[in-house]
């Protein structure tokens, strides 16, 4: 039978996005989680997984095609019907030549696309022989940042604006958030001393490469409280709770250009430390290179976010609809603590929560936070 | 009487009055070539010079290029500031042995005690229905030495200009004058009067593209940046002036406001300065391009004697505005 292949929402505030390049064409064979097309949105440029085995018949959406949310993008035979037999392509000029070689772009643009983190794979060039030229950049650039200014050159400007198009989608959803959803907060001050001894004691005996950060620690303590505490890890829609069958944590990443993501670490809470702290590691590498699977943005059902390496005390983060809360964390720091009566220098961290008065109240939101304070004392068996 | 700034004067004039005044204030300076005393130069540049300077300063010679170019630079390294005239580049190759192997050489090759402090001056480029043996544009082959400085005066002001300069360089200095541009009119200004020998010129500032060129080929870029104008493409000009050395700061700092090129020379496109002008630039900023540099350079033929062979083999603005064009690609 004909299926139809539409664009999935990638996040909550996605409304449309731009096709940028097909990694199939019709005729050929998918399977079901094949990334078939990397999509442009305001997160930045993002893989495209097909739901369902089959065969390509048709791309409906050619790529550069800006299209909401919902649209057919493809159709596919599914299966129990054999496959029509393939045509093979029709020639089609520059597109067939573009596919064959390295896109055609000059050497400024290329300079500009990466000052202003523009992908040029998907750009169509206007300069000589098609290749893709600054105002191209610029234009791309232009077309996700309504409200800015076209961008001469910025030098000093660059590291307090991000990409525009994703600044842009950051002001919606947090503002949406924020108008939406009653926050409530709450901070816990913890004495982790044990657990940065273990780490120090750990990373000693293993090779560079397999290091862990603290950040690792947090994220399982996290995903296993969330399992013991229900009310913080899934999702509020239509005025009802439903808690997440799976915890699935996101991590805030920064973009170095400016702005955030936080795609999931799936299945957290049932991942060892050491391959949590590999798909971590590799997670924030794509994120910043711009290579994220639409299922990983739009899985988290609780976020955390570390501000540690920017040494805050505490971090009263906003939640991402539609989540219900979201766990932050502040830098690790020597403190005097008092510990049987006695002050000592001790590694401290302050621990925060912002959740939904909606779902949950303080009372729960105290003891999801102490829950994840005592796991983070007991780092072995994280 | 002398026409002073603010006058129109022609091309052929402000040579004319440079050596007037050169000859005047420094009597070590002299004038020595082919026909430059009795006949008044073969393109009348140095007409009543013989009247007012005399035979002493104002030297009639054999038709024999080696030995008078090499009588100015054994007078140079005496102590005298020769004016050497050749009449084309063409039949500067006749001295070629003496301008490479002397001129360039002695200062080097004496540690020093011997500069050679000669001025040459030779008519250069087509335009003037001469022929393929007057018409020629060998300045790459000069500007490729060392030792050697090479420049080309475009306008008015460099051509009034340059020679103070060129006289009180201590390195031998090749001053190439475009023929075509003669009978050229314009306005001499008070600029003419600190013009140096090492720097390029932005003769017109624009956004778009950087025409780089010299010589004859100045008038050429301003009449397509004209045409270009009228469909929104602001170009630059850069006159660069000095061919030997390169104003590499001038070039990079044009081709990073506009980031395109297009370079037109009247030398053959093989091998020319069109070529070292791209390589340079590619060398140094090639991140600052966003187009492939452009060329427009004379076709590869010997200059043809019949007017219109002529014109379809020199560069042109039609031809200039249709490089510029194809930089620009579809965002023209």
């Amino acid at each position: 039978m004909l299926s139809e292949f539409r664009l999935p929402a990638l996040g909550a505030d996605m409304e449309e996005g731009t096709v940028v390049q097909w990694h199939v064409a019709p005729g050929d064979a998918v399977k079901r989680g094949q990334v078939v097309a990397v999509v442009e949105t305001d997160k930045g440029a993002i893989d495209v997984e097909v739901f369902e085995d089959g065969v390509v018949r048709e791309l409906v959406v050619q790529a550069g095609t800006k299209v909401p949310v919902g649209a057919v993008l493809a159709r596919l035979e599914t299966a129990g019907q054999s496959a029509p037999p393939s045509l093979p392509p029709e020639p089609s000029g520059t597109a067939q030549e573009a596919a064959g070689s390295r896109a055609r772009i000059s050497p400024a643009a290329r300079v500009r696309a990466r000052e202003l983190g523009v992908e040029v794979a998907s750009l169509i060039g206007t300069g000589p022989a098609g290749s893709i030229t600054i105002a191209d950049v610029e234009k791309a650039q232009q077309s996700t940042q309504p409200s800015r200014q076209p961008s001469v050159d910025r030098a000093g400007e660059r590291d307090m604006a991000p990409a525009g198009g994703m600044r842009a989608a950051i002001a919606t959803a947090m503002s949406r958030s924020k108008r939406e959803i009653p926050h409530y907060y709450l901070s816990l001050t913890k004495d982790v001393t044990g657990a940065v001894d273990w780490l120090a004691a750990r990373n000693a005996s293993v090779p560079v490469t397999e290091r862990m950060l603290f950040a690792a620690l947090l994220i399982k303590a996290v995903a296993l409280t969330c399992r013991d505490v229900q009310g913080f890890s899934g999702f509020y829609r239509d005025g009802r709770y439903e808690q997440s069958p799976s915890v699935h944590v996101g991590v805030a990443v920064a973009l170095r250009g400016g702005g955030l993501v936080a795609p999931a670490i799936m299945d957290t809470a049932v991942k060892p430390l050491p391959s949590l702290m590999e798909e971590f590691r590799q997670l924030v590498m794509r994120a910043r290179a711009g290579r994220l699977r639409a299922s990983e943005l739009a899985a988290p059902s609780i976020i955390v976010t570390s501000l540690g390496d920017a040494a805050v005390d505490a971090v009263f983060p906003i939640i991402q609809m539609p989540q219900v809360a979201i766990v932050g964390a502040g830098a690790v720091s020597s403190r005097p603590w008092v510990v049987d009566g006695k002050v000592e220098p001790r590694q401290l961290i302050v621990l925060s929560l912002g959740a939904d008065h909606r779902v949950t109240d303080g009372r729960l939101g105290a003891q999801f936070l102490a829950g994840i304070a005592e796991r983070l004392a007991a780092p072995e068996k994280l | 009487m002398t026409p002073g700034p603010g006058s129109r004067i022609t091309y052929r004039e402000a040579v004319k009055q440079g050596i007037r005044e050169a000859l005047a204030r420094d009597p070590r300076v002299f004038l020595i070539g082919e026909d430059v005393g009795r006949y008044g130069g073969c393109f009348a540049v140095s007409k009543g010079l013989l009247d007012e300077f005399g035979e002493e300063r104002i030297r009639d010679t054999p038709l024999s290029e080696s030995a008078f170019v090499g009588a100015g630079i054994g007078a140079a390294m005496a102590g005298m500031r020769p004016i050497v005239e050749i009449m084309t580049v063409n039949f500067s190759l006749l001295a070629i042995d003496q301008i490479v192997n002397n001129a360039a050489t002695l200062c080097h090759m004496s540690g020093g005690q011997f500069p050679v402090p000669v001025v040459i001056r030779m008519a250069t480029g087509a335009g003037r229905q001469l022929a393929a043996q007057h018409s020629h544009s060998f300045e790459a082959w000069y500007a490729h030495v060392p030792g050697l400085r090479v420049v080309e005066p475009a306008t008015i002001d460099d051509a009034r200009g340059m020679l103070r300069p060129a006289l009180e360089s201590p390195d031998p200095v090749i001053i190439f004058e475009p023929i075509s541009l003669y009978n050229m009119e314009g306005e001499l200004t008070d600029a003419a009067a600190s013009v140096d020998l090492s720097h390029a010129r932005v003769h017109r500032s624009g956004r778009d593209v950087t025409l780089i060129t010299y010589g004859a080929s100045l008038w050429r870029c301003v009449t397509a940046a004209e045409e270009l104008a009228t469909s929104g493409i602001d170009a630059e000009i850069v006159d660069l002036r000095s061919l030997r050395p390169l104003d590499d700061a001038a070039i990079l700092g044009s081709v990073r406001r506009t980031r395109r090129v297009v370079i037109v020379d009247e030398g053959w496109r093989t091998g020319s300065l069109s070529a070292e002008v791209a390589m340079r630039i590619v060398e140094q900023g090639f991140y600052d391009l966003d187009a492939p540099i452009g060329r427009v350079c004379t076709e590869e033929v010997p200059i043809p004697y019949p007017k219109h062979l002529e014109d379809a083999a020199l560069p042109d603005a039609a031809r200039i505005v249709a490089a510029v064009r194809r930089t620009m690609g579809d965002a023209q």
